[in-house]
C-alpha cells in the first residue's frame, strides 16, 4: 500500500495499490424500508489494472461505482484512494479528488446540453486554475485522442450516441486522472460503437491509467484484464483474464459500415 | 472557475430562456425606473421651491408676529397681534441696513367689474413692494406713499386678473368692486408667468396695505413685514437691527424671548425644502416596494432554475465543482438579472423623468446619487434574493443531483 501523500504518477503502470476497499456497506433508506445495496464489499485494485465489474441487475454495481467515484458516501466500511481515507474528507476535498484524480463516464453520457463538445470536454478544467488557453489546448487534445478532433463545435444533440460517449470520455480524461471509472459506458451503444469505445479504454489503460468499468456484456468484459462479479451486494467471484481481447484488432475485422465516420 | 467564464455561462443560461429572463428583469426594471423617476420628481419639486423662494426678491427678510418658540408664524392670521404698523414704520425709520419695507396684509374674494367677476387674492403692500420683489408695472402707475398713507381705494392688477375682468377694454381708471368695496384700477403688472410650482403669479391684485387692513381684512393687524436689506452682506446686520429695535419697542427684558420671528431667505428655503424632502422620501419608498417585489421575482425564477438544472449541477459536481463554484455560478446569474434590470430601469427612469418634465411642465432632476442608489439597490437585491437559491444548489449531494429526474 502506498503511503498517504505519495502521489503515484499516471505513468506508473504497475505496483502501488490505488483503490483499497474494505467491508463496504451501503444501505438506502426508502421511508421505513432499508435497502441493503452493498453488504460488505472488499476489493483492492492496483495502479494500471483494467477491471470489469459484472453482475445481475440490482446487484449493487452502480452503487459501488458511485462510492468509488466519490459521488456517494458508503454507510459503513473504508475506502482508501491512493492511500487517502476518503471517508474523512470534506465536501470540497472530495470535489478536488473528483476533479483531478478520477474521471467518471456515465451510461447516459451526462453531457451539458446546448454546450459544445469542446466546452463539455473542458468542463473539469473550469474548476482548476489553468489559463483559458491551456484549458482549450488540453480539451482539444483529449477530443483528438477519442477521435473527435473534427467535431469540437458540435452540440450533443448534433452527435451520435457513440460520439457523445467519446466526448464524455474526453471529459473524463482531460484532467489526466489516475483512474477512469465507467458505469456501463457501452450500455446505450451498438456493438460496433461499443468496440470503438473499448478500444479507447484499452489505449488509455496502456498509457497507465487504471480503468474500472461496469458492464452486463461478457463480450465487453473480455477486453478487460480482470473480471469481478457482484451478486446481492457482495463480490461473488474475482478472476484475472489472462488473455484480454484486443479491441483495435477486432474492430479491423469488422466490415466497414460507416466509412465516413472512420475517416475521422 | 474564473469570472469571465462564470459570466459567459450566466449570460448563456439566461439567454436560453429569453422571455423568462426578461419578465424576471421587468420587476427590477419597473422598480428601479420608478425609484429614479420619483426621486427626480422630488428633486424637481425641491428645485421649484427654491426657485420660488429666490423669486421672493433679493436680500429679503420677513418679520412675523409671535415667537418661533410658540410656533408663532404657524398660528394663523390674527391670532398674534404683536406686530403693528408702527413697528413697521419704526423699522423703516431706524434701521440703516434696511432698504425697503412693505407691511403685508392679505385678503381674497370675488372681484367684480361690470358684468364680469373673478376670484383672486388681494395682497396689501407698501409703495416699495415692487422694489423689493423686483416686479414691474406694464402700464399705468403703481400707488404712492401718499396713497398708502391715505388708504386710497386704488389697486394694481396682475395680468390674469386684468385679462379676465377686462378682456377687450383698457382697465386703467376703471372701477372694480372687491368684496363690494369699490377700487380704482391704476395699473397693470407685467406678466410673470407661472412660478416653478405651476402657480399663476399673475392671478393677484395689489393694493395699499392700509386700505386692505381697513376695508377688506377682518383683522386690523398686519401679518408680516417684508424687508429688503441694503445688500446681501447687510442681511445679518439688518436682522440684528430689527431684532434690537423690536425688543426695545416691545419692552422685552434680556431674559425674555422675542415675541416676533425674523426669517431670512435661507431659513424660509430650509423650511420649505424639508417639506419637499419628506415628499421625496415618501415617493421613493413607495417606489422601492416594487423593487422588493422585483427581487422576489428573481428569487422565484432562480429557485425554478435550480430545480430545472439539478442534473447540470450534478454533472458539474461530478467533474469537480466545489460548493462555492456552484454558489457563485447561480449568484452571478441572479446578479446579472438584477443588474441588467437595474441598468435598463435607470435608462427608463431617466427618460421617463424627461417625459414627465416635458408633458407636465414639472421640473425633474435625475441626480448621480439616485442612479448610484438604484444601481446599489439592484446589486443588493441580486445578492440577497439570489443567495438562497444559489446556496440551495450548492448544498446538493452530487449523486442526488445526478439522479434527479
Ligand atoms: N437511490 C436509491 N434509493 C433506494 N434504493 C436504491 C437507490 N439506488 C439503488 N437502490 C437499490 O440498490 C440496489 C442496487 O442498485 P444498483 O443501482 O447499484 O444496481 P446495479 O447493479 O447497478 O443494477 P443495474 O445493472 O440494473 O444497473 C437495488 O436494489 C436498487 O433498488
Ligand atoms: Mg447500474
Amino acid at each position: 500500500m502506498s503511503t498517504a501523500g505519495a502521489m503515484p504518477q499516471q505513468s506508473e503502470t504497475t505496483g502501488g495499490t490505488i483503490i483499497q476497499i474494505e467491508h463496504l456497506h451501503k444501505i438506502y433508506m426508502l421511508g421505513e424500508v432499508e435497502v441493503h445495496a452493498l453488504r460488505g464489499v472488499s476489493l483492492s485494485v492496483s495502479a494500471g489494472e483494467f477491471v470489469a465489474i459484472m453482475g445481475a441487475s440490482g446487484s449493487g454495481k452502480s452503487t459501488f461505482m458511485n462510492v468509488l467515484g466519490c459521488l456517494d458516501k458508503p454507510t459503513k466500511g473504508t475506502y482508501l484512494l491512493e492511500g487517502i481515507d476518503v471517508g474523512q474528507l470534506s465536501r470540497d476535498e472530495l470535489a478536488t479528488i473528483r476533479n483531478n484524480k478520477i474521471g467518471f463516464v456515465f451510461q447516459g453520457f451526462n453531457l451539458l446540453s446546448r454546450t459544445s463538445a469542446l466546452e463539455n470536454a473542458e468542463l473539469p478544467l473550469f474548476y482548476t486554475s489553468l489559463s483559458p488557453k491551456v484549458r482549450k489546448e488540453r480539451a482539444i487534445e483529449a477530443l483528438n485522442l477519442v477521435g473527435l478532433g473534427d467535431r469540437i463545435d458540435h452540440y450533443p444533440n448534433q452527435l451520435s450516441g457513440g460520439q457523445q460517449q467519446r466526448v464524455a470520455i474526453a471529459r473524463a480524461l482531460v484532467n489526466t486522472p489516475s483512474i477512469i471509472l465507467a458505469d456501463e459506458p457501452t450500455g446505450n451503444l451498438d456493438s460496433r460503437t461499443s468496440v470503438e469505445v473499448m478500444e479507447i479504454f484499452q489505449s488509455l489503460n496502456e498509457k497507465g491509467i487504471t480503468v474500472v468499468l461496469v458492464t452486463h456484456e461478457p463480450d465487453i468484459a473480455d477486453y478487460t484484464k480482470r473480471q469481478v462479479i457482484f451478486r446481492d451486494g457482495k463480490i461473488r467471484s474475482d478472476r484475472t483474464n489472462e488473455k484480454p481481447k484486443n479491441a483495435a484488432e477486432f474492430r479491423r475485422t469488422l466490415p466497414e459500415i460507416d466509412a465516413e465516420e472512420e475517416a475521422a | 472557475m474564473n469570472i469571465t467564464n462564470i459570466l459567459i455561462s450566466a449570460f448563456r443560461a439566461l439567454q436560453r430562456n429569453k422571455m423568462r429572463s426578461f419578465l424576471t428583469m421587468l420587476g427590477i426594471i419597473i422598480g428601479v425606473g420608478a425609484v429614479i423617476a420619483m426621486l427626480a420628481i422630488g428633486q424637481g419639486a425641491e428645485y421649484s421651491v427654491q426657485q420660488q423662494i429666490s423669486s421672493l426678491g433679493t436680500n429679503i427678510l420677513m418679520v412675523f408676529p409671535g415667537s418661533s418658540q410658540q410656533g408663532g408664524i404657524r398660528m394663523g392670521a390674527g391670532t398674534v397681534t404683536t406686530l403693528t404698523e408702527e413697528d413697521a414704520n419704526a423699522i423703516a425709520r431706524e434701521c440703516p441696513a434696511v432698504a425697503y419695507i412693505s407691511p403685508g396684509a392679505r385678503s381674497g374674494g370675488q372681484v367684480i367689474a361690470g358684468n364680469l367677476n373673478w376670484a383672486t387674492s388681494i395682497e396689501g403692500t407698501s409703495a416699495d413692494y415692487l422694489e423689493i420683489r423686483k416686479w414691474k408695472v406694464e402700464y399705468g402707475d403703481f400707488y404712492t406713499d401718499q396713497d398708502v398713507k391715505a388708504a386710497s381705494k386704488v389697486c394694481v392688477l396682475g395680468r390674469t386678473v386684468a385679462d379676465n375682468l377686462f378682456p377687450d377694454s383698457d382697465p386703467i381708471d376703471q372701477n372694480i368692486r372687491i368684496r363690494n368695496v369699490p377700487f380704482k384700477v391704476i395699473g397693470v403688472l407685467a406678466r410673470k408667468g407661472q412660478n416653478a410650482m405651476g402657480q399663476d403669479q399673475d392671478d393677484i391684485i395689489l393694493a395699499p396695505y392700509t386700505t386692505v387692513l381697513r376695508r377688506l381684512s377682518y383683522s386690523p393687524n398686519i401679518r408680516y413685514v417684508l424687508v429688503s436689506a441694503v445688500s446681501a452682506a447687510d442681511i445679518p446686520v439688518a436682522q440684528k437691527q430689527i431684532e434690537e429695535l423690536l425688543r426695545m419697542r416691545h419692552k422685552i427684558n434680556s431674559y425674555e424671548s422675542d415675541d416676533f420671528t425674523i426669517r431670512n431667505q435661507t431659513d424660509i428655503a430650509t423650511m420649505a425644502t424639508a417639506t419637499t424632502q419628506i415628499m421625496t422620501i415618501l415617493l421613493a419608498s413607495i417606489a422601492s416596494v416594487s423593487l422588493l417585489v422585483g427581487g422576489i421575482g428573481i428569487m422565484n425564477i432562480m429557485l425554478v432554475s435550480v430545480t430545472e438544472r439539478t442534473r447540470e449541477i450534478g454533472i458539474r459536481m461530478s467533474v469537480g465543482a466545489r460548493e462555492r463554484d456552484i454558489l457563485t455560478q447561480f449568484l452571478i446569474e441572479a446578479l446579472v438579472l438584477s443588474l441588467m434590470g437595474g441598468i435598463i430601469g435607470i435608462i427608463l427612469g431617466v427618460s421617463g423623468s424627461q417625459v414627465i418634465s416635458s408633458l407636465a411642465h414639472w421640473p425633474t432632476f435625475v441626480t448621480v446619487f439616485s442612479i448610484l442608489l438604484s444601481f446599489g439597490f439592484s446589486f443588493a437585491i441580486g445578492i440577497f434574493f439570489g443567495f438562497y437559491p444559489a446556496r440551495k444548489a450548492s448544498r446538493l449531494n452530487p449523486i442526488d443531483a445526478l439522479r434527479y429526474e
